[in-house]
């Protein structure tokens, strides 16, 4: 042990922020800023209406539910594993709530219905990850399945259309340019981070994604921990339900398969690891926006889309290169 | 056996056994710890030190006999029952999580909230540079994430952590394996400073010259059995060496 490098004096302030900024892992941290930045000047500067109100809100308001998913996403992450059934607990919790709505349910009951599924569906999963020891690709890739088919079971394979002035409301109008769901995931993003780093849970999460071996030989229940983590995913999910169902007025057992991996990636370019034990929300929720503002931008200036998915590619594994500059 | 006398002993383990599969892991060993002493457990590799350590520490229950520690039968289903009663132990894999900084280790499942629920990291943060410091263990600061420690370093902030939250026995298993000479040294006289606090300490190591340089009694285990027991005073390495090869018998 050296103990002159140990004894070193703090750096001041304004030498430690140019040396941060000097530092890669500085930049690979924050690359979906970088990035957000970035395209928001690429895209503004080849078309001018880029940057409109009008443009800005619609965004937001699009890019409401790949963050709160992304954020449960965060969480299983964090803990070293991976929930590759998001998008299907949604679509599934969006036609329980279109069923409910048929029967004649109260919109309250509806909501609730379709927020109890997501959490019934992220409780399972986590349980037989944790109980049976099964590596969480493994479940989720089967849930992923299970809850699709299940949504075409309940629904019969038709969409359901579900007119609603309260959730009309919710997916058009908020405050100046953020959209109540918007504005829904942003309180959502402050609770979790909250949560993630404020909390003895969020640092038994980061300690049982960091070394299980440590958390559980100080007496942390890692099989609690991935229960919790696929819990508060699938709850998510199911809230997403509902949105997506506010959002195209129907509930449809349509697969969206992008959406799963679009989380991963709003994970990934937001600077989590995917071996677990790092991680922060407002990367992946700054992910998230950067993949919305792509997608955006790229059908503003009149990119066919059938390049978006080839973009959000790059755009991901550009990042995860950044990555590797990670401390 | 010249067995220590057991009066106030602090840990009285009492014929214990534990078979895993058909493999005798420990076979009615007997041994005691005093307080304020460091006792050195010594063996071959497939002794059953670490099997009986993790019987000390929790993570495995005896099939038969008892250990009494301070005074009372433990019934330990846990590692973190065996932290509750004031056991601590220093995993050869450290236990430390590399991404989470030095005060957040030291504090993993121990840490300190305010009313609210939420943590009190200033609390924590001041807490562990006073642990640190009271041990004049040599940290650059516990706010440094774990991974950007050295060896000895991290060895400093286990046993750190296990000499806080005033524990009265730290257990340890080869602190000093995978140490350099003058980690080591740092590391021994940590554990000299544990003893000077008044911490029992059971110490499993390798190194005969380290354990008469520290210990105040042995414990010699052989194939599961705790086969002798010698004031550290009163032997000699040879000895040691002749009773773990069961060249000696006692």
């Amino acid at each position: 042990m050296s103990a002159t490098t140990l004894d070193a004096p703090p750096a001041s302030p304004a030498q430690a922020r140019s040396q941060r900024l000097r530092d890669p892992a500085f930049w690979a941290d924050w690359a979906a800023l970088v990035g957000l930045i970035g395209l928001t000047i690429v895209f503004q500067s080849l078309n001018s209406t880029f940057l409109s109100s009008g443009n800005v809100q619609s965004i937001l308001v699009a890019a409401a539910i790949l963050i709160i998913l992304s954020i449960g996403q965060t969480y299983t992450i964090a803990t070293g594993g991976i929930d590759l059934s998001v998008a299907s607990v949604m679509t599934f919790a969006a036609v329980v709530f279109g069923w409910s709505f048929t029967e004649g349910w109260a919109l309250p009951l509806c909501m609730a219905a379709a927020v109890a599924t997501g959490l019934l569906a992220g409780a399972l999963n986590g349980f037989i990850i944790a109980k049976g020891k099964i590596p969480d690709f493994v479940v989720t890739l089967g849930s992923l399945s299970a809850a699709s088919g299940l949504a075409l079971i309940l629904s019969d394979g038709k969409p359901t259309t579900v007119i609603s002035p309260f959730l009309l409301k919710l997916s058009t109008q908020g405050i100046g340019i953020f959209g109540w769901t918007f504005l829904l995931a942003l309180v959502l993003a402050a609770l979790t981070h909250v949560l993630l780093f404020n909390t003895r849970f969020g640092t038994h999460v980061l300690a049982a994604g960091g070394s299980a071996e440590a958390a559980t030989a100080t007496g942390i229940s890692t099989a609690r921990i991935k229960i919790a983590v696929y819990t508060i995913s699938g709850t998510l999910a199911g809230l997403c339900g509902i949105l997506l169902v506010a959002r195209i007025g129907a509930s449809s057992p349509a697969a969206d398969t992008t959406m799963t991996l679009n989380t991963v990636a709003a994970v990934v370019l937001g600077g989590v690891s995917l071996l677990g034990g790092r991680a922060t929300i407002i990367g992946p929720v700054l992910g998230a926006l950067v993949l919305t503002v792509l997608v955006n931008g790229l059908t503003l200036v009149g990119v066919s889309q059938f390049y978006q998915p080839l973009s959000v590619g790059i755009v991901v594994v550009l990042a995860a290169l950044l990555m590797r500059f990670q401390k | 056996m010249t067995a220590a006398t057991t009066t106030q002993a602090l840990v009285s383990v009492e014929d214990i056994s534990l078979s895993f599969g058909s493999v005798r892991a420990l076979r009615d060993v007997s041994l005691t710890l005093r307080p304020g002493e460091i006792t050195a457990l010594v063996g071959d590799n497939g002794a059953g030190k670490s099997t009986l350590v993790r019987c000390l520490s929790g993570i495995h229950r005896p099939d038969s006999g008892r250990i009494v520690f301070d005074g009372e039968e433990t019934k330990f289903s846990s590692p973190e029952d065996a932290r509750k009663a004031g056991i601590e132990t220093v995993h050869q894999n450290l236990a430390l999580v590399e991404d989470l900084t030095v005060w957040q280790n030291l504090f993993l499942n121990r840490e300190l909230t305010n009313p609210l629920g939420l943590l009190d990291r200033k609390a924590m943060k001041r807490e562990a540079q006073r642990m640190v410091s009271t041990l004049a263990v040599n940290v650059p600061n516990v706010t440094s994430t774990v991974r950007r420690l050295s060896g000895g370093q991290r060895q400093a902030v286990s046993i750190c952590r296990a000499a806080g939250f005033s524990s009265k026995l730290v257990i340890m298993d080869e602190p000093t394996a995978a140490l350099g000479v003058q980690e080591t040294e740092r590391v021994e006289q940590l554990i000299l400073k544990l003893r000077e606090d008044g911490h029992a300490v059971l110490l499993i190591s390798h190194n005969f010259a380290q354990v008469m340089r520290l210990s105040d009694q042995v414990w010699v285990m052989r194939s599961g059995r705790c086969v002798a027991g010698r004031r550290t005073a009163e032997t000699t390495g040879e000895e040691i060496v002749a009773l773990i090869t069961g060249a000696k018998q006692s």
